[in-house]
């Protein structure tokens, strides 16, 4: 796998994982310590391309294509859109914390990842085998989650419409909660003659011209 | 070629570590929700790991449920910060405690 040019293909992917390693962690670091919102967003996308990286590396091509489209392009959109939203109320609330949270959680953290390589560092799960170019592509993932994963897809596909419901639900102005005779954007009255005037100027706007026929003529 | 996978899955224990201490120490719910999807991809990652140290494409297939996941938490999560802040909520989640009474 020569992927730079010069270079013996395991030491290529050497350096594409320490790389990987050191954007995905300082990124990752970027994301929990950092006081604006905003920054952690854009560490986020860093983080989720090294990711991608990662699963390049790991043959899951497929992978790594939906990953940049859903992750950096759909959801990051979404999070730096209410973002910009929320405006600074978005930030960290400025209060003082103890110190020992911070202890406490840095000792919680390690232990979890300290356990995790203990338990992985002398497993036999070292050498991956020898795998088959298609391996990871579209057409592999396809047929393994259209096939004997059917179920999961399905779960799937109801899970995104469940979400997708629930969030037009809390997106609608309705849900907010107004005082008694407060009117909202969407229930926008209008009195009667203005209403008659706008479903004329609809009409006007709406009477076109086909090429080629003659307008219809009103004899009545 | 061969491949070590422990490396990619201490990678993986590491960026979900992180991730857990940003949910043990933030209060902003949006800074929150981005911790969440660190760990959610720290396990992606550790899937896809394990399904090319196994040679199977389950793993990357679940890796792709995964993600579905990530993005309806995403919807959800957004569209209630969303509502809290136009209901002029206070954005901490030491603060938000109505549902708790």
């Amino acid at each position: 796998m020569p992927l730079l040019i010069g270079l013996p293909g395991h030491l290529t992917y050497d350096i594409v994982f320490v790389v990987a390693t050191l954007l995905a962690i300082g990124s990752a670091l970027g994301v929990v310590l950092a006081r604006n919102p905003f920054h952690s967003s854009l560490s986020l996308i860093l983080n989720l391309v090294a990711l991608a990286t990662f699963y390049l590396l790991l043959q899951a091509d497929f992978l790594a294509a939906a990953q940049v489209i859903v992750y950096a392009g759909a959801v990051m959109i979404m999070f730096l859109f209410v973002t910009a939203y929320l405006g600074g109320r978005g930030g960290e609330p400025a209060r003082d914390r103890p110190w020992w949270q911070f202890a406490l959680a840095a000792i919680a953290a390690a232990a979890l990842v300290a356990e995790v390589i203990f338990a992985v560092v002398d497993q036999s799960l070292a050498q991956g085998p020898h795998v088959a170019d298609s391996f990871g592509s579209p057409d592999a993932v396809g047929t393994s989650f259209l096939g004997r994963y059917l179920l999961a897809f399905e779960g799937t596909s109801i899970l995104l419409m469940v979400a997708a419901v629930g969030g037009v639900v809390l997106g609608s102005r309705r849900a907010a909660r107004r005082l008694p005779g407060e009117r909202s954007a969407l229930e926008h009255e209008l009195a009667p003659h203005e209403l008659s005037v706008q479903s004329q100027l609809i009409d006007v706007e709406t009477r076109f011209e086909v090429a080629g026929t003659a307008p219809e003529k009103d004899d009545a | 070629m061969e491949i070590n996978v422990q490396y990619f899955i201490a990678v993986s224990a590491i960026l979900f570590g992180i991730g857990l201490f940003g949910i043990f120490t933030r209060r902003s719910p949006l800074i929150l929700l981005l911790s969440v999807e660190i760990m959610l991809n720290s396990c992606n990652l550790a899937l896809i790991s394990f399904a090319r140290s196994n040679g199977q494409t389950a793993g990357q297939t679940f890796a792709l449920v995964v993600m579905a996941v990530a993005a309806s938490e995403v919807v959800i999560g957004l569209g209630l910060v969303v509502a809290m802040a136009r209901r002029k909520a206070d954005l901490d989640v030491d603060h938000l405690t109505t549902l708790r009474h």
